[in-house]
């Protein structure tokens, strides 16, 4: 094991520590880390951001041999006045800071929220309403070659009268009483079912994460001793 | 005081050492367990395997740090078969932490494991853009506006494997490992459908409920949590065994397991406990009354 790679062991290490200390009850340990860790990430964040986007994307097309000498690949393309726009866009987000030009980062939000609006709301319609709404559309009785496919016939069963249940709970138009009550609390049963899945992956994904943290402090052991 | 009453005043931090104890233990032992692979897996697994040689798979690293042990065993395992068959691996980021993740996966497989294998010929990293799932849609439209460079900085132009590729429309498969937003249901939405590019997702379990409704029509298959990377391992080593030391998830099945049966069993008293507290209850309220 190198320098560094111990470094890195140790920091793992005594940062996994000083979590789980929590545990116990929340001590100044457990702060440090927490808001350790809020900081590096927003900092790693901030700067990939920078170099991975920023740089190649935005300024090295904007003015390619000025920021040749830290970007090379920048220097090869001509220059692109087209992302003067976006990064106008970009810089009137700052005039927040400014009280009388604050009014001028609202042009910029606007262009935000309509991009992501108009990209999302065809996207959505399209895979997860259109999408979903094809998806539930299953025959009851499946055939194959051999007849009657019981299971798939089962499986899209359950399916339907799930989803049809389900909805009904959720309609609050018409009273929750005789066969549409009990369709409704058939609807209950399968929210119940799919909310205590939902809960078992969980379960298995903190536990998996425990795992992970455990392997590091038997590494990390396994180094002192 | 009774047993029920002892129950009822438990502290946590002793079921959280018991907790503790259940994991530590059997990593110790390290108990083998056999996995067989699920359907939903075995669909990625079977795409991959019938792809032939050369075709292009884009994997995008949309995970940190915080869920490694779930996601780095399906991406190296996903890696391992892609470039076992020679298959072009193209690797991206949604998430800024995934760049890092990559970088890891490329120590662990290609400079371990595919020493022959070039770069920039059969992989290439092209690192993390920003803009979410704006970032799909761009590289949907049009790939080499948005990667105009690798991560590296190398202009993509100088790339063997990037010469054919204008938008994700070239691509034969995309693969994404992910924990969160953006994730799977954005690589459908933006790049799967409209494109009817096949899409296959490797998630953390806490993720994989949300994403069942699109399998089979959206979604190719799915990995789902340590599970879903065990069983993927499972079907990588059933075809080509020489990668049975490199399966992170298989060998921590035994942990997993146990520290299962922890949980049912804390249910199983919690809920007994509750129900006996109930009687006792009931018992208590008949006799005040016929006092």
């Amino acid at each position: 094991m190198t320098g560094v790679e111990r470094i890195e062991l140790w920091i793992g290490a005594l940062l996994t520590l000083m979590v789980y200390s929590f545990l116990y009850r929340d001590n100044p340990f457990y702060k440090f880390a927490e808001h350790f860790f809020v900081g590096i990430t927003a900092a790693y964040a901030m700067v990939l951001a920078f170099w991975n986007t920023l740089m190649p994307n935005c300024f090295g097309q904007i003015a390619p041999s000025l920021v040749g000498h830290v970007l090379p690949t920048a220097a090869e393309n001509p220059a692109n006045p087209v992302r003067w726009i976006p990064l106008l866009f970009g810089l009137l987000l700052l005039a927040r800071l400014v009280a009388p030009l604050a009014y001028l980062s609202r042009w910029a939000m606007a262009l935000v929220i309509g991009y992501a609006a108009g990209a999302n709301f065809t996207r959505y319609l399209q895979s997860d309403f259109m999408g979903q709404v094809r998806s539930s559309m299953v025959p009851l009785l499946v055939r194959d070659a051999g007849g009657i496919a019981y299971g798939s016939s089962l499986s899209n069963l359950v399916l339907v009268a799930g989803l049809i249940s389900a909805l009904a709970y959720f309609f609050f138009s018409k009273e929750h009483t005789g066969m549409f009550g009990r369709a409704s609390r058939f609807g209950i049963w399968t929210l119940m079912v799919a909310f205590g899945a939902a809960f078992g992956y969980t379960v298995m994904a903190r536990v998996s994460l425990l795992i992970g943290r455990f392997q590091h402090l038997g590494r990390w052991l396994g180094d002192i001793f | 005081m009774s047993l029920l009453d002892r129950m009822k005043r438990i502290d946590r931090r002793i079921l959280f050492l018991l907790m503790a104890a259940g994991v530590a233990i059997p990593l110790l032992f390290r108990p083998t367990l056999t996995v067989h692979p699920s359907p939903i897996v075995s669909r990625v697994f079977d795409k991959i395997e019938s792809l032939p040689e050369g075709s292009k798979i884009l994997m995008s690293f949309d995970y940190g740090p915080s869920t490694v042990p779930e996601n780095q065993p399906m991406a190296e395992a996903i890696a391992r078969h892609v470039l076992r068959r020679r298959l072009k691996l193209y690797m991206v980021s949604a998430w800024t932490t995934g760049q890092a993740q990559a970088d890891l996966l490329i120590e662990s497989v290609m400079r371990t494991d595919f020493t022959d294998r070039v770069y920039g010929e059969d992989w290439v990293h092209l690192g993390y853009k920003a803009g979410n799932q704006g970032m799909i849609n761009a590289i949907f439209g049009a790939m080499r506006n948005l990667y105009t460079t690798d991560a590296a900085g190398t202009n993509v132009d100088a790339i063997p494997m990037m010469r054919d590729v204008q938008s994700l429309r070239d691509m034969d498969l995309i693969v994404d490992i992910a924990s969160g937003f953006p994730g799977v249901k954005e690589w459908i939405q933006f790049a799967g459908d409209p494109g009817n590019i096949p899409v296959a997702g490797g998630v953390t379990a806490v993720e994989a409920l949300l994403l069942y409704p699109y399998y089979p029509r959206q979604l190719l298959g799915l990995m789902g949590g340590l599970q879903g990377a065990a069983e993927y391992e499972a079907a990588l080593v059933a075809k080509y065994p020489e990668y049975r030391d490199d399966s992170k998830a298989l060998q921590i099945m035994g942990p997993q397991y146990v520290a299962h049966l922890l949980i049912v069993v804390f249910i199983l008293i919690g809920n007994a406990t509750y129900f006996a507290e109930r009687r006792r209850q009931k018992r208590g309220r008949i006799a005040g009354g016929r006092s």
